[in-house]
């Protein structure tokens, strides 16, 4: 590396050497010939690579749309009923201002080559034209209206009441992972305090498990989604701002700590759907992080599954309470009748207790399973 | 100086004192005149040069973070050498990496284009076009200097303090820059930033309210405010911009030195880090950016809109035509003053903001996208059957039109909320604002450079080494950030140190590779204006003439080398607006000559 470095610093060094005398000589040569001459000369140029750069930049973006546009998003559908939305609305976007784009950057080069200085022509004074104003305010206001039209129809849409019938489940993010909570068979997620947050008893969310409707709340590694099914989501953060970023649902939500957010979609494929229609056997959706929260934030990665019905009541039902978890001797004494881990839960309690004993809840419960 | 000669001949005329004071001073020493100096041209050149060092040092940044971004799994140990246990087994570490970014937009943003554009063409502009000996307060000009220069000396040291400076994003939304156990960038180095930034806004303050009162009072006779420049009218607004909206952003950084020093809470809310669980609660983390936004939105044209001017300026000279529309020109100015108050929140549209206000600033926000069309659409007639020169400035020009036009279209992605919702914090918007008021403010400050530095110096800079400093420019910005909005429709997050564990975002291998390279080889074009610039003060062709672009307005009626005062007889009176080209069959007729009578009118 170091001496290639260094030979690569000498090889610019001359280079640049190379340039600035040539660049140099030009001056010289140019107060030789006349300033008139030179600039003559440095129009000709310079007017004839503004046309060049018009043709050859146009031809270049088609071709970056060629290798680029089939690892866009844009390739495939939107996975949930927002994000087709959202995608109409960027494909009518991108119609307007890319004619808009085309016509203006053809004007200006155009322009810049064909009227380039000569000694044939003389500027003509034109210094305002009422009416040409009042038209290219009123087009583009007419342009934008239809954009903030179509913007806010849509908006309203997505920010509006999630249907009765959505799921929830709560997102919670800190420095640098997702943790995620299900409301149980009573619907309803339970009290959280942030001053009970303490992973070492097993309650990494801050439950409070005076709140009876704590006691049925699951507390899972990853987050099952049921396709089109809604899903509100309740976005909590534990200490910096995170962002839950969803690409292939087309949403996205910041999560602030004491602030609790929400939102909510529909997902129209199941990931195994999805993995056939994106031609990738790979293909997960991913939980982006997308406010910057620190040094780990590249790597604040989450996974959410999008299953059919049946595939999540099976995967639910393996799901064990965080209340079992934590309070493994209070269970059946302190709420004898309430709502107490259904099902596959029944499993010895004491048993759970020594699994998860200084591990986070989430990993002893997967890898139990 | 023949100048000073005269000025001490006016002197006992019985002129304005200060000239009568600079009159004194045959020999002045060489702390008054280039270090305290109060002349508005030195001033200039200072906040010039300083803004230089720090985009060399702000570029050098980036150039490494692409490094990182471009070449992920390789290593580099002449990196160790220079930066340590920061770039360890050749690695740029990503404590390392955030700081890198988060100082380089800092960087760029406040200490290049804002104090080295402002400062430096305000500076020099405002006395000479309007026809003006100085600044209203040369005195308070030269403090808005200092403060910069000392802003500076604090933020240059916090890269060197051991936990390393600010790391937090150039915005430093807490709790993340509130708190010194989120990340290492949150410590001493996040005090200094503050601090930084503070003398910071004092300094702009300073500027800002001479600009105002210089532009309002100190016109020359003639010089209504119709008649003056489209750079005048600019810098007009952007210092309005700047005194109205900087003061906010100021609390908003003492709210942030409380919660981080003296256990505040205004940002603070519900906080368990490292395992500790902290006792505020009530703040409001939204509350800092709603802040913060409230200068932020206004800086990006603070930003823009002084280079708009420099640009019309220079278009018309060069087209050798009037501007087309110089009262629309005004006109969508000021309704981009009035509309950059009225949309801070659109950087908002995820945070839990209430829809139906996001609403609002959506409808505001793709609002401004009405006055910036009728920008464009006027330049672009300003060169319709023009007669061009292409001088390096007028390259810069229409590189700067062309610029704004693809960065300002994507603005009307992120300004509908709708959209936003799925590009937000995206390469789109790297792409986006690096485009609007990166690039296209940079080649705005060059077009001013290559225009004015013969006013600044008398000599020229060299075109041949200007021609190429354009192109490799112009290409190298397209070829960076034009596949950025790829990424971005891929749903690329920005500000990631690593992709390579993401199923979603690694297909770009190959292209960040290409975006480094025109990085770096951008970066090394700039470096050789930077040559020009230094080589051209001592060495450059002469300037022989007053007016060498045969342009019509006042700063090129001084002589080659203003002194202090700038003109050495009486200041020149002004008779007609500032783009008489091509009128009447005349190449152009200066503002100083008095309209005749068989004259055409407009």
């Amino acid at each position: 590396m170091t001496t290639s470095g260094y030979l690569i610093i000498v090889i610019l060094g001359l280079l640049f050497l190379v340039i600035f005398q040539i660049a140099k000589a030009s001056e010289y040569v140019s107060v030789l010939k006349g300033e008139k001459k030179a600039m003559e000369q440095n129009n000709r140029i310079n007017g004839f690579l503004m046309v060049v750069f018009l043709v050859v930049g146009l031809a270049a973006a088609w071709w970056c749309n060629e290798l680029l546009y089939k690892k866009t998003l844009l390739a495939f559908p939107a996975a949930s009923e927002h994000g087709q939305k959202i995608d109409t609305m960027l494909w009518i976007t991108l119609g307007i201002t890319g004619f808009v784009f085309v016509v203006t950057q053809i004007l200006l080069f155009w322009f810049a080559y064909r009227y380039q200085a000569s000694e044939k022509r003389t500027a003509y004074y034109y210094p305002h034209n009422n009416n040409l104003e009042v038209l290219w305010t009123a087009v583009p206001a007419i342009a934008l209206t239809v954009l903030v039209g179509f913007g806010l129809y849509y908006w309203f849409k997505i920010t509006g009441e999630p249907p009765k019938d959505a799921m929830e489940v709560e997102v919670t993010g800190h420095q640098f992972a997702w943790e995620y909570r299900y409301p149980g068979k009573d619907g309803v997620l339970g009290r959280i305090n942030y001053k009970l947050i303490d992973a070492a008893k097993n309650n990494p969310l801050g439950q409070d498990w005076n709140d009876a409707a704590n006691q049925d709340d699951l507390h899972p590694s990853e987050l099952h989604l049921v396709v089109n099914k809604p899903v509100r989501l309740v976005i909590r953060s534990q200490d910096v701002i995170h962002d839950v970023g969803l690409p292939h649902f087309r949403m996205k939500m910041d999560a602030v700590p004491g602030i609790p957010t929400t939102m909510w979609f529909t997902p129209k494929y199941t990931t195994q759907e999805m993995k056939e229609i994106t031609k990738n056997p790979n293909f997960v959706y991913e939980i982006a992080c997308d406010q910057l929260c620190g040094n780990g934030h590249f790597g604040m990665r989450g996974v959410i599954v999008v299953e059919s019905q049946a595939d999540y009541d099976k995967w639910i039902a393996t799901q064990k309470s965080q209340y079992a978890t934590a309070n493994p001797n209070l269970l059946p004494a302190a709420n004898p009748g309430t709502a107490v881990a259904p099902g596959a839960d029944n499993k010895p309690l004491a048993n759970q207790v020594q699994e998860s004993a200084g591990k986070p809840v989430a990993q002893s419960l997967s890898s139990h399973k | 100086m023949s100048n000073e000669a005269i000025i001490q001949v006016e002197h006992g005329a019985g002129q304005e004192i200060h000239e009568l004071h600079e009159g004194h001073h045959h020999h002045q020493s060489f702390i008054t005149k280039y270090v305290f100096s109060q002349d508005h041209k030195m001033i200039a050149k200072q906040f010039l040069i300083t803004g230089m060092i720090w985009a060399i040092i702000g570029g050098l940044m980036s150039v490494l973070f692409r490094i990182q971004l471009g070449y992920p799994d390789a290593s580099f140990p002449i990196l160790e050498d220079i930066f340590g246990h920061w770039a360890k087994g050749g690695k740029i570490q990503p404590e390392f990496y955030y700081a890198l970014i988060t100082m380089h937009g800092t960087i760029l943003v406040f200490f290049v284009l804002t104090a080295g554009l402002s400062g430096t063409f305000a500076n020099l502009l405002i006395p000479l076009q309007i026809g003006a000996r100085d600044m209203a307060s040369p005195m308070l000009n030269m403090l808005s200097y200092w403060f910069f220069f000392s802003a500076s000396m604090v933020l240059f040291s916090s890269l060197f303090v051991q936990t390393g400076p600010a790391a937090g994003g150039w915005t430093v939304y807490p709790p993340l820059s509130a708190l010194g156990d989120a990340s290492q960038g949150s410590k001493i180095g996040m005090d200094l930033w503050l601090v930084a930034l503070a003398l910071f806004v004092i300094s702009t303050l300073l500027g800002g309210l001479n600009y105002v009162s210089t532009i309002l009072n100190m016109r020359t006779k003639g010089m209504s405010m119709t008649r003056m420049p489209l750079t005048i009218w600019a810098i007009l607004f952007t210092a309005i911009l700047g005194i109205l909206s900087f003061p906010v952003l100021f609390s908003g950084f003492i709210l942030l030195l409380f919660d981080r020093h003296l256990g505040t809470s205004f940002y603070l809310s519900d906080i368990v880090i490292g395992g500790k669980v902290l006792p505020n609660e009530g703040g409001s983390a939204i509350l800092y950016q709603h802040l913060f936004w409230f200068l932020g939105h206004p800086e990006v044209y603070i930003i823009i809109l002084p280079t708009m001017g420099l640009v019309s300026e220079v278009m018309s000279v060069n087209a050798r035509k009037p501007i087309f529309g110089y009262m629309a020109m005004v006109g969508s100015l000021f309704a981009i003053t009035v509309l950059a108050f009225l949309v801070w929140a659109h950087h908002m549209f995820v945070t839990g903001l209430n829809p139906f206000l996001g609403s609002f600033f959506v409808l505001l926000t793709l609002l401004i996208a009405v006055p910036s069309a009728i920008k464009v659409f006027n330049w672009l007639t300003t060169l319709w059957r023009g007669n061009i020169q292409f001088t390096t400035a007028m390259l810069f020009a229409i590189g700067f039109v062309s610029m704004f036009i693809s960065g300002g279209l994507t603005g009307i992605f992120l300004g509908n909320s709708t959209l936003d919702m799925h590009l937000h914090d995206t390469y789109f918007v790297i792409a986006h604002f690096h485009i609007v008021m990166g690039i296209s403010a940079f080649l705005g400050m060059f077009a001013g450079i290559y225009h004015w530095f013969p006013k600044m110096f008398g000599r020229y800079l060299n075109s041949t080494l200007g021609n190429l400093h354009f192109w490799i420019t112009l290409v190298c910005a397209y070829i960076i950030f034009w596949p950025m909005h790829y990424e971005g429709f891929a749903g690329m997050p920005r500000r990631y140190y690593d992709y390579s564990s993401w199923e979603s975002f690694k297909d770009f291998v190959e292209l960040n590779k290409v975006i480094s390279f025109a990085a770096i080889l951008s970066f090394a074009a700039q470096l050789m204006f930077v040559f020009n610039f230094f080589y051209s003060i001592f060495y450059g062709r002469k300037v022989t003439t007053m007016n060498p672009w045969h342009s019509s307005t006042l700063e090129w009626t001084t002589p080659i080398n203003p002194g202090h005062g700038n003109w050495p007889g009486e200041i020149p009176e002004v008779h007609r607006w500032p783009y008489d080209y091509g009128k009447d069959g005349k190449d152009f007729i200066a503002q100083t000559t008095p309209v005749d009578e068989s004259e055409s009118k407009h």
